[in-house]
């Protein structure tokens, strides 16, 4: 092909695409920036910025009566919440996701149809359930009196927050760990093993290191979204735990665009911050292994 | 599988569908309680094919997502076609971030930003509601597009180079060489974007929440909505319908695999090449 159709053929292959990217990708986060560093005049100002780490509000829990700092105690118990998810969902998902790579072919399959299945199910139908089921009155409590036992409230807990994001996110941290463990030279852990490795320590010391990869995929596509999420915790936690995607869609409903904008942003700008130290741990770790 | 293990499975899935099977069982009771089941009845999807607004929340969805999934599909195929072919590595590395940008973002920070453009854009000419099908429409394109070129980029560098130029020499326009060489190539890449974008835009609440205005209803929002006061089963009934539809779609796409395609494929070529053997 001559120099000049291969340009004209780069050209149209890619133009429409990089236009769309900067017009819909690009500047919507310029967007946020500059939102975030405007006032509703649309003059320049860092009062939404020092509003979130300095806003204050008053905490009467029924004993004592207290003033927090109202954003950074949302943030907080975010990053609290979604971690113990990310933690939970990893403890059960990585046991899942080392026996799916060592079952026969046909069984691997199912399983993977069956761990996706719910992952199509829309989030909020799948977050809702779990109201039912955790209600006072629900599913749960009504196993729990038949078989004599003493009902246990768990809606409008940090509990019931915690059960709804492992259970939306489950999915998620199971599929990237198996793809990795599933393409795992197995002769690896054979020569471990003939080697005179133990069992748990060809899984600590061959298994873990080379899967490294998958489960920093599945912590971040778990505690990304289980830290923004806006739905889980108003349903299953009765409203009463605010969490910083609440923050942001309370401020959007409230049409106070410029603080929402400026939340998100700071979200964003921690978000970025954690990701690229998390790459920099692995990178050492891996090249440790 | 040893014991434990499929001890330990059998418990994952039950923590996995469990809530699916009890959405299912009581979108069939007599009662509208939630937690007693009081005996078998249809109602509640009698209830659920009355209501006018949710059916016409679905046909929102499927209107938006066809919409979604076609555009994004085109777009995101060319743009891998000419992301493969760019040697400029920095220009590479750019494109390659800027496509990374709506997976790494959380949902509604993408949502949040799409927004804030389109209402600053549409008080620009004066508009007072600037958010309806259009906005969601862009929206939906937006978030599909990476996944397409996901896709589509992995086939495109597998496949032969010397394919397309071969076509060319041959005396094929670049276009048709596209066409004829390189699109049989990487259709499975193409046909996997384009049902990933079709289900990721028929399941989004977030940032169409942010994006949709008042007047355009998808079917997620419409859920939204629903769960906001309290629910009659009528949403269990919708929900295991939901269901049911995902488990046939998955099956079928799991029968007719990469794999059966291409032993397909290769059957017809082989007929083909022996019916011109005869003539």
């Amino acid at each position: 092909m001559n120099k000049k159709t291969s340009s004209l053929v780069q050209r149209l292959t890619l133009t429409p695409y990089s236009v769309w990217a900067v017009l819909f990708i690009v500047v919507p986060l310029v967007f946020v920036a500059y939102y975030a560093f405007t006032d509703s005049s649309f003059a320049f100002t860092t009062d939404n910025i020092t509003r979130f780490f300095t806003a204050t509000s008053v905490v009467d829990d029924g004993e004592t009566v207290r003033e927090v700092h109202t954003y950074l105690v949302i943030f907080m118990r975010s990053l609290k919440l979604a971690v113990i998810s990310t933690v939970i969902c990893l403890l059960m998902g990585y046991p899942l996701a080392y026996i799916m790579a060592r079952a026969p072919e046909k069984t691997q399959k199912i399983l993977l149809t069956l761990i996706m299945i719910p992952m199509w199910m829309n989030f909020l139908i799948r977050t809702y359930a779990w109201m039912t089921i955790l209600q006072d009155k629900g599913i749960l409590n009504g196993f729990l009196t038949a078989l004599h036992l003493r009902p246990v409230h768990v809606i409008g807990t940090e509990s019931a927050v915690i059960i709804g994001m492992v259970y939306d996110y489950f999915p998620y941290m199971v599929l990237p760990i198996y793809s990795v463990m599933a393409k795992l030279d197995v002769r690896l852990l054979e020569a471990a093993s003939d080697l005179g490795c133990p069992g748990p320590s060809v899984l600590r010391r061959v298994i873990w290191p080379l899967s490294i990869p998958g489960v920093l995929s599945g912590v971040t596509m778990v505690l990304v979204p289980s830290i923004s999420t806006f739905y889980i915790s108003q349903k299953l936690g009765n409203g009463k735990f605010f969490l910083i995607g609440d923050a942001i869609e309370g401020q959007y409903v409230a049409n106070n665009l410029h603080f929402a904008a400026a939340i998100a942003f700071i979200l964003m700008v921690i978000l970025l911050v954690c990701m690229a130290l998390m790459q920099k741990l692995a990178n050492r770790k891996l090249i440790v292994a | 599988m040893k014991r434990a293990s499929k001890i330990y499975t059998a418990l994952m899935m039950i923590f996995l569908f469990a809530p699916i099977a009890i959405l299912v069982v009581f979108s069939f009771n007599d009662a509208k309680s939630l937690s007693v089941f009081s005996g078998f009845s249809l109602h509640w999807y009698r209830e659920l094919f009355r209501d006018a607004e949710t059916l016409k929340a679905v046909r929102n969805t499927l209107v938006l997502a066809v919409s979604a999934a076609l555009i994004s599909t085109a777009m995101g195929t060319a743009a891998a076609v000419g992301i493969n072919r760019l040697r400029n590595k920095v220009l590479r590395q750019v494109m390659d971030s800027v496509t990374n940008i709506p997976m790494i973002n959380p949902d509604i920070i993408t949502g949040i930003s799409l927004m804030l453009m389109f209402v600053f854009v549409g008080r620009l000419f004066g508009a007072a509601t600037s958010l309806n099908f259009g906005t969601m429409l862009i929206a939906h394109i937006t978030f599909c597009l990476p996944y397409v070129i996901l896709q589509v980029l992995p086939k495109l560098q597998q496949m032969d180079k010397s394919l397309p130029e071969a076509a060319m020499d041959l005396g094929c326009t670049p276009f048709r060489a596209f066409l004829k060489a390189v699109l049989p190539e990487i259709m499975p890449g193409v046909i996997t974007g384009l049902i990933m974008a079709f289900t990721l835009s028929l399941d989004d609440f977030v940032i169409s929440y942010f994006t949709s205005g008042n007047g355009f209803q998808t079917l997620p929002i419409r859920i939204y909505n629903m769960t906001k006061k309290t629910v009659t089963p009528k949403m269990y009934a919708l929900a295991t319908i939901i269901f049911f539809v995902i488990l046939t779609l998955l099956l079928v796409s799991n029968l007719y695999d990469e794999d059966e395609v291409q032993r397909r494929r290769a059957a017809r070529q082989i007929r083909k090449a022996s019916k011109e053997e005869k003539t």
